[in-house]
């Protein structure tokens, strides 16, 4: 006897749902939305009896302004530099590394990636700052080379941060591929190692398009994470020298809290998540794809 | 150890959801009538602790004077302009708001205006003590529409601090006073020849910096030039600040000079957000700093019990005071800053809050704290007595700064208004723009931050 649920009983389904998305309402959608309201108005944290609806102004002012410019363009390196390709590809190469490593070899080589990942976001930032600085620890290296040295800080802060950024990250896409390679079955490769397949044919056509739902998703979980770093570029260069590190998270910072312009500095934060969630998108897109 | 992906996207948003429901709860409280909250800016550094035991000793008088009532200090732990975004924000409503809180002069006018401080008058005209406070001191707490909002609880005033190792190795005079700009740079010039390897002289510029750039170092040259009667940022009359002045090209120009001559710290080095660190902790201890201009609080950081402690500080630095560009008068020139203590508009218990401050003020407890955190007296009483006077060497030369000291025109606009000066700097600092060309980019901004609000002199 077969019946198709009920109303009623679709109600009961849903009920133990109910806690869950109150919370998510309450905490995600509704800040969000909150946001959203400000972003159309010119809210200041300090100076002003009362914030006004202006529409659009500030995403206009947005679009005029060559800070938030500089600042796209500078997250959209950071963002491809870092996550892209250093975590990305570092971390796959660790895992696949990993995975023929011997016991010992694995067990600290993960332990000595995954503390960079556990620290916290400053503290890592104090480190990668002491190792870039003048007098730091790379330059000491250097010099023992008779290499040149240079203040990398100064020099080429966009390149130190998306270094930063690649020596804490990396552990995450590692994690995601180790389980991800683990999950090939052994006689998959075996079969294409039997036909002849060499480390990197087999690597091209056998290992990456069994993985590659994984590598959509650790793509995706990278940028969006990429995208909001704040405390390690904050740490090491404060967004300078000038503008030359200053990515949107930063920028939108400088404007809402040290320029109190609330409503300005959370519109910068929509258009934030605007390409977030068009990475996003692609990423997506990527992932339903069949081969 | 295998972790499916979707394993670890479920536990990135409980984290998530566990940090915002935290974050959002974390705020309630119970108030009781009987309870004055207070918040406060605890240091950063876990070392330094002055504040909390200042505090300590004066809650206990407040208890044993005012019986059944208690005090709740509501410490907040952040850099000062992390301070100023959390109080603010604490004082939107009357669910956070606090019933007295540690308020930077310089946003008093801004507060005032968004409506988050209750004005004093009616309390400070009942209180003897408030007879004792400084002219200048008073104007600093006092808001754009003649009310008062805070009672200040010290001030900073700054000069040319100088090593006089550096300047005896140099053949320079041990009782060094420059007269002009020039005669600093002379020194500097003649530091840079007989002295390698020390920083001639120091100078905070650009972003990285901060307010301390705008503060210590722009704003030192700019209240110099022109005749030191009238505030060179700010046009009290048309209420309009002021753009294309000589003085702010001619500041530009001597920050220029510092730079371009080497005269300075490595360009990359002054443009470290770190570097004021590596200045009072480093530099200056080992000798390798000529001439630095700062703030009256420097032996802050070299006090016993700092982590840095320097006793042979008060020996080997000698003090001058800023002279202004030409020499012209007044002859010298110091910018102050400072905090008071203010009641927020949403405060539950003012009147009580008041009474706290009060016990704060008693002559005994400002002495006490104006010793302890190497602050200048803004109290006439404080400030002639003996034991004030010597309690630190130095503390006369900034106390007697006061007198011809200036306070940043702290309006509303005033925070986006520094942040361009310092741009300004910075970009004559690196030499990517002349002084001319970092002037004329400056008024352009200034014309944007202020909503127009320029008037040219």
């Amino acid at each position: 006897m077969r019946h198709s649920p009920g109303r009623a009983r679709r109600f009961t389904r849903a009920l133990p749902l109910t806690p869950a998305v109150v919370l998510i309402l309450l905490f995600l959608a509704g800040p969000i939305a909150y946001c959203v309201y400000i972003a159309f108005t010119d809210l200041q944290l300090t100076g002003q009896a009362h914030s006004s609806f202006v529409g659009f102004a500030n995403f206009r002012r947005a679009f005029r302004d060559s800070e938030f410019i500089n600042a796209v363009w500078l997250t959209l390196v950071f963002t491809v530099l870092s996550s892209l390709v250093g975590q990305n590809t570092l971390g796959l190469a660790l895992a696949a590394l990993m995975k023929r490593a011997s016991k010992p070899v694995r067990t600290i080589t993960g332990a000595v990636v995954v503390t960079a990942w556990v620290l916290p976001e400053v503290v890592a930032g104090f480190l990668l700052y002491a190792f870039f600085r003048r007098e730091g620890t790379l330059n000491a290296v250097l010099d023992w080379l008779h290499l040149p040295r240079q203040n990398w800080l100064f020099t080429l802060p966009v390149l130190a941060v998306s270094f930063a950024n690649v020596w804490r990250g990396t552990a995450f896409s590692m994690l995601v591929y180790s389980a991800a390679l683990d999950e090939i079955p052994a006689e998959i490769t075996e079969a294409a190692e039997v036909d002849g397949a060499g480390g990197w044919r087999r690597m091209w056509h056998v290992t990456l398009p069994m993985i590659r739902r994984s590598i959509a998703t650790n793509l995706m979980l990278n940028t969006l994470q990429t995208l909001s770093v704040f405390g390690l570029i904050w740490v090491m260069t404060r967004g300078g020298p000038g503008n030359k590190s200053q990515t949107l998270p930063l920028f939108m910072y400088e404007q809402a809290f040290q320029n109190s312009m609330i409503g300005y500095g959370t519109a910068v934060a929509l258009l934030l998540l605007l390409v977030g969630s068009l990475f996003s998108v692609v990423y997506l897109r990527l992932l339903r794809t069949e081969v | 150890m295998p972790v499916r992906p979707t394993a670890a996207l479920s536990a990135l948003l409980t984290a998530a959801l566990t940090a915002s429901a935290l974050t959002a709860c974390g705020s309630g409280s119970g108030s009781s009538p009987n309870t004055l909250k207070v918040s406060y800016k605890q240091s950063t550094d876990n070392s330094i602790k002055v504040m909390d035991t200042y505090l300590a000793g004066v809650k206990k008088e407040f208890e044993k004077k005012y019986p059944g009532k208690k005090v709740e200090f509501v410490p907040v732990k952040a850099p000062d302009s992390d301070y100023y975004t959390k109080v603010q924000q604490l004082m939107r409503s009357p669910r956070t708001a606090p019933d007295l809180v540690y308020e930077d002069t310089f946003l008093i006018n801004s507060d005032a205006t968004s409506g988050y401080l209750k004005p004093l008058d009616p309390y400070l005209a009942n209180w003897p003590d408030w007879q004792q406070f400084l002219g200048n001191a008073k104007a600093s707490a006092r808001g754009e529409d003649g009310k008062t909002y805070g009672v200040p609880d010290g001030t900073d005033t700054r000069g040319l601090w100088f090593d006089k190792r550096v300047f005896h190795k140099a053949g320079l005079p041990l009782d060094w006073q420059p007269r002009t700009w020039d005669d600093i740079l002379a020194a500097a010039r003649t530091i840079k020849q007989k002295v390698p390897g020390v920083v001639p002289l120091n100078v905070y510029t650009g972003k990285p910096a901060g307010e301390r750039a705008t503060m210590q170092g722009m704003e030192m040259l700019l209240y110099g030039t022109g005749d030191g009667t009238s505030d060179p940022l700010y046009d009290s009359r048309s209420k309009k600040w002021i753009a294309g002045s000589q003085g702010f090209t001619d500041s530009l120009k001597f920050v220029e000079t510092v730079y371009k001559e080497k005269l300075g710290p490595d360009v990359s080095d002054a443009l470290d957000p770190n570097y004021y660190t590596t200045v009072v902790g480093e530099l200056m201890p080992q000798g390798k700093v000529g001439i630095d201009l700062d703030g009256s609080w420097l032996p802050q950081n070299w006090l016993p019990g700092s982590g840095r402690d320097w006793p042979g500080w008060s020996k080997q630095l000698g003090l001058a005071y800023m002279p202004t560009e030409h020499g012209q008068a007044p002859g010298k020139v110091s910018m102050s800053g400072g905090w008071t203590w203010a009641i927020p508009a949403k405060a539950g218990k003012p009147g009580l809050a008041f009474d706290f401050i009060r016990t704060m003020q008693t002559e005994a407890n400002a002495k006490k704290w104006y010793i302890a955190n190497s602050g200048i007296a803004l109290r006439k009483d404080v400030a002639a007595d003996p034991s004030y006077a010597t309690a630190q060497p130095g503390i006369k030369f900034f106390t007697d700064l006061v007198s011809s000291t200036h306070y940043r025109p702290a309006y509303p606009a005033y925070p986006k208004v520094s942040t361009a000066i310092q741009e300004a700097m910075e970009s004559v600092t690196t030499g990517d723009s002349s002084a001319q060309k970092a002037a004329s980019a400056y008024d352009s901004t200034l014309k944007d931050v202020t909503g127009g609000q320029v008037v040219q002199k």
